[in-house]
C-alpha cells in the first residue's frame, strides 16, 4: 500500500459520501445520516493514512518533509481540512444534510488533484527557499482558512436554494424541507466565515514572516500576496456589513460564494494565470 | 461647528470603511495583472505610447506606492482613527459602568431573565455571594431600600477586541512607514575571501555605506542525490576596524543580522578562478591562493609552482579540475581533483595536501528595516484582537433579592453582547443551581 493508492481511494470514497448525503436530501431518509457520517469519517481516516504515508515516504527518499509543499499536496490537505471541519460542524450543530453541500468540495478537490494533468504528484525534495518551518505554518493556516471558506460557500449555496424554493414554486420546496431553518444556516455561515477569517489572517502573517526570514521583505506586493489581501478584504467587508450594517441572509450568502471565488483565484488562478514568487505551486 | 460635525461623521462612518476597503481591494487587482516596476520602455512596447503615458500619470508601474494608492491607505487610517475615537469612549463607559446602579425593574427586560418566589425562613443563613462564586462568578453587591442587588461580569475587556484589531492595522502601517524612511533594501556580490564595506540600493543602485566590513569566507552549494540544489550557504565574517567580531554560516531562510542590518543568502556567481589551498605535510605550513584558469602561481619561498590546466564543468559549476604542480626541480605531477575535496600529492620528497575549489561570489540581499518589529507586534495584536472579538464575550448577571414580609422575590437576569445561544445555556444552568440552593 502506498500513499498514492490510499489517496486515490479517498477520491472515490468522497464521491460516495457526497452521493450518500445527497440521498438523504432526495429521499428524505434521515436514517441514512449515520451511515453517511460514518462512511465520511472512514474516508477521512483513509486520507489521513495517505497523508501520513506520503510523509513517511518522503523520509524514505532521504529528504523528509511534511506533505504540504506543492500544489498536489496542498489540494489534498485542503480537502482533508474541509471534511474534518464539516464533521465538526455536523457534530456541533447536529445537522447532517449540509454534508450534501460541503463534502462535494472535498471530492472535487481530490478529483482535481488526482486527474488534472497540471499537477505533478511526485514527491520532490525542497528547494532552499522552501526549507522553513514558517512554510509549514503558512500552508496549514492558509488552507484551514480556505477550507472554512469552501464550507461557508457550500452553505451559502444551500441558503440560496432554500430561500428561493421558499418564496418560489412549491414543488421543489419539498426537497429542501429537510434543510435546517434559514436562520440556522445563516448563523453557521457567519461562524464558519469568522473561523476562516482568523486562519486566513494567520496565514497571511506567517507568510509575511517567512518571506522576511528568506528575503528580508515581509511584503512585496507580488500577485499571490496581493490576491490573498484582496480575499482578506472581501471577508473583512462582509464581517463589517453584517455586524455594523445588519446585512444577513441572502446578501451574506452571496458574499460567502463571492469570497470563495476570490479564494479560488488566489489559490489557483494566480498560479496558472499570473506569475510571481509563489509559482512553485505550478509544478 | 456643524460643518466640523458632518466631516467627523463622514470619517467615522462604516459606510466609508466599506467603500475604502472595496476600492483598495478592486484597485489592487491592477498591479497583479500589469507587471510592476519595469522600465518605461516596457510599457510603451506592451501597451502603446498613449496607454503608457496614461499609466505614467497614474503611477501604474509602481501603483502600490503611488500617490493615489497611499492616499487610499491614508483614508483608511483616518477612517480607523476617527471611527475608534468616536466609539471607544462609549465602550470604555460600558466597561467601567457601575452595574449596581441599575434599577431593579429593568432586570425583567433583560434578554435572559427569570424570577421566582421563596419562603423567607431559614434562608437568612444562605450566602448568595458564595452560591454565585461556586458557580464561577465573582459578585459585588449593594444593599438597597427594598432588598439586595448582586452583580457579576466576565470578559468586559473583550469589548476592546475590535479596537485592538483596528489599532493593529495602524501599528502595521507605522512599521511599514518606519521601514520605508529609515530602512533600506539592497544587495551585494562578494567574491570568496573578499570583503565589502558597502552595498547597492535595490532600485537605484546607489552605494550605501554599512559602517563595518562584511567578508565572504566561503560559499558552497549542497545537492540532493538527484542533483537538485539542497542549500546555498555562505560563511560570513563581520569586521570592525579590521577586527573580526562576528562569524556565521548563513543559508536561505537563515540570515545574519548585525547592527540592525540583515544579510540574506540570495544568489551566487561562479568564476573561472580557483581557490587552491596547499599544506606542506612536513612543516604543516599552509596557504591559499586565488588562481586564474591556466595561469601559473608560485608559493614564494617554497619553490612550489602550480596551476589549473583544465576543468570539467556542469553549466557554471566546475566539478573537477586538473592540477599541475611542481616542487623545486622534481618533475611536475598532474592530477584531477574533485571540487573542494582535499587529496595528497607527492612530488619528489615533498608531500602536500591540496584542495582546489572553484571560486564563487556570494550574492547577498541586504536589508535594514527598523519597522519590522512594529509590523510583528501589529500582527500579534491583530490575532489577539480577533480572538477577543470573536471568541470572547462580555457576560453580565444580576441577582436581586427583594423581601416583603415572609416571602421574598428573587430576580435573576443576564445579558451578553455576543454568542447569545451559548450564554442562554449557561444562564439556565446557573438558574438551576441557584434555585437548588434556595430549595425552590
Ligand atoms: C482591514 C481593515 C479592518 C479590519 C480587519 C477590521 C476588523 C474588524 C473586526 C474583526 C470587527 C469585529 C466584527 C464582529 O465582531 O463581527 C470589526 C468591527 C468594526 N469595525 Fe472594523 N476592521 C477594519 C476596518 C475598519 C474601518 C476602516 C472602520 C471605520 C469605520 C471599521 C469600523 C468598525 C466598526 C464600527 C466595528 C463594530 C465595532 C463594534 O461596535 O463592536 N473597521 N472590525
Amino acid at each position: 500500500m502506498d500513499s498514492s493508492q490510499l489517496l486515490g481511494i479517498t477520491t472515490f470514497t468522497y464521491l460516495f459520501s457526497t452521493l450518500l448525503y445527497v440521498a438523504i436530501l432526495v429521499f428524505k431518509a434521515p436514517r441514512l445520516g449515520y451511515i453517511a457520517t460514518l462512511f465520511t469519517f472512514i474516508a477521512w481516516l483513509i486520507q489521513t493514512g495517505g497523508l501520513v504515508l506520503r510523509w513517511m515516504e518522503s523520509y524514505q527518499l532521504g529528504f523528509g518533509h511534511a506533505p504540504l509543499t506543492n500544489m498536489y499536496e496542498s489540494v489534498v490537505f485542503f480537502s482533508w481540512v474541509i471534511v474534518i471541519l464539516y464533521l465538526l460542524i455536523e457534530w456541533k450543530f447536529k445537522t447532517k444534510i449540509i454534508g450534501a453541500f460541503a463534502v462535494p468540495f472535498a471530492f472535487l478537490a481530490m478529483a482535481y488533484a488526482s486527474f488534472s494533468t497540471d499537477i505533478s504528484k511526485t514527491i520532490n525534495p525542497l528547494v532552499p527557499a522552501l526549507q522553513s518551518n514558517w512554510l509549514i505554518a503558512h500552508v496549514v493556516t492558509c488552507f484551514v482558512g480556505y477550507a472554512a471558506f469552501a464550507v461557508a460557500a457550500g452553505l451559502g449555496i444551500m441558503y440560496l436554494l432554500k430561500n428561493r424554493s421558499k418564496s418560489g414554486d412549491q414543488k421543489s420546496s419539498g426537497l429542501l424541507d429537510t434543510l435546517p431553518p434559514l436562520k440556522t444556516i445563516d448563523d453557521i455561515i457567519h461562524k464558519t466565515m469568522v473561523f476562516g477569517f482568523i486562519w486566513l489572517t494567520a496565514g497571511i502573517i506567517t507568510g509575511a514572516i517567512w518571506a522576511n526570514s528568506a528575503w528580508g521583505t515581509y511584503w512585496s506586493w507580488d500577485p499571490k500576496e496581493t490576491w490573498s489581501l484582496i480575499t482578506w478584504f472581501v471577508y473583512a467587508i462582509t464581517l463589517h456589513a453584517r455586524y455594523t450594517r445588519g446585512w444577513g441572509g441572502t446578501k451574506i450568502a452571496y458574499l460567502s460564494i463571492f469570497g470563495f471565488l476570490a479564494v479560488l483565484f488566489t489559490y489557483y488562478g494566480v498560479n496558472f494565470l499570473l506569475a510571481g514568487l509563489h509559482s512553485y505551486g505550478s509544478n | 461647528m456643524k460643518q466640523l460635525n458632518s466631516i467627523w461623521n463622514f470619517f467615522s462612518s462604516v459606510k466609508l470603511a466599506i467603500f475604502t476597503l472595496s476600492f483598495i481591494a478592486i484597485s489592487s487587482i491592477i498591479g497583479t495583472v500589469i507587471p510592476q516596476g519595469e522600465p518605461t520602455g516596457f510599457y510603451v512596447n506592451q501597451y502603446g505610447p498613449k496607454v503608457a503615458q496614461f499609466f505614467q500619470v497614474l503611477d501604474i508601474p509602481d501603483m502600490y506606492y503611488s500617490w493615489w494608492f497611499t492616499g487610499l491607505l491614508g483614508l483608511l487610517s483616518a477612517n480607523l482613527i476617527i471611527c475608534s475615537l468616536d466609539r471607544f469612549p462609549t465602550v470604555l463607559k460600558i466597561i467601567k459602568a457601575d452595574n449596581l446602579s441599575i434599577l431593579p425593574s429593568r432586570l425583567d427586560k433583560m434578554s435572559d431573565s427569570s424570577s421566582w418566589q421563596r419562603v423567607q425562613g431559614d434562608v437568612a443563613k444562605l450566602n448568595i455571594s458564595d452560591i454565585l462564586r461556586n458557580a464561577g462568578w465573582r459578585p459585588e453587591s449593594r444593599k438597597m431600600e427594598t432588598g439586595e442587588l448582586f452583580f457579576s461580569q466576565k470578559g468586559a475587556w473583550s469589548r476592546t477586541g475590535v479596537y485592538i484589531v483596528h489599532t493593529s492595522i495602524l501599528v502595521i502601517f507605522i512599521g511599514a512607514i518606519i521601514g520605508h524612511f529609515w530602512g533600506f533594501k539592497g544587495n551585494v556580490m562578494i567574491p570568496e575571501t573578499k570583503s565589502s564595506t558597502k552595498i547597492f540600493s535595490s532600485g537605484s543602485r546607489v552605494p550605501i555605506e554599512l559602517g563595518f566590513e562584511v567578508r565572504c569566507d566561503s560559499f558552497g552549494i549542497q545537492y540532493y542525490d538527484r542533483g537538485m540544489v539542497k542549500e546555498y550557504e555562505s560563511s560570513l565574517t563581520i569586521l570592525e576596524n579590521g577586527k573580526e567580531v562576528v562569524q556565521k554560516f548563513i543559508e536561505v531562510n537563515s540570515p545574519l543580522t548585525y547592527k540592525g542590518i540583515t544579510f540574506y543568502q540570495s544568489s551566487y556567481e561562479g568564476y573561472q578562478e580557483f581557490i587552491v589551498t596547499i599544506e606542506d605535510v612536513d612543516s604543516k605550513e599552509s596557504k591559499y591562493f586565488i588562481v586564474p584558469f591556466q595561469k601559473q602561481k608560485i608559493w614564494d619561498g617554497k619553490e612550489v609552482r602550480f596551476g589549473i590546466i583544465n576543468a570539467e564543468a556542469l553549466g557554471q559549476r566546475v566539478v573537477r579540475a586538473k592540477l599541475w604542480l611542481k616542487a623545486g626541480d622534481s618533475p611536475a605531477v598532474i592530477e584531477w581533483l574533485e571540487d573542494n575535496k582535499s587529496i595528497n600529492i607527492k612530488n619528489g620528497d615533498k608531500s602536500y595536501t591540496v584542495t582546489v575549489k572553484q571560486m564563487y561570489a556570494t550574492g547577498l540581499q541586504v536589508a535594514k528595516d527598523p519597522g519590522v518589529w512594529f509590523v510583528y507586534v501589529g500582527c500579534g495584536l491583530m490575532l489577539l484582537g480577533l480572538y477577543m472579538a470573536f471568541f470572547m464575550s462580555h457576560k453580565r448577571i444580576w441577582l436581586y433579592q427583594k423581601s416583603d414580609g415572609d416571602y421574598s422575590t428573587v430576580v435573576l437576569a443576564g445579558s451578553t453582547n455576543k454568542n447569545k445561544i451559548e450564554f442562554s445555556r449557561q444562564f439556565a444552568e446557573l438558574e438551576k443551581q441557584i434555585r437548588k440552593s434556595y430549595g425552590a
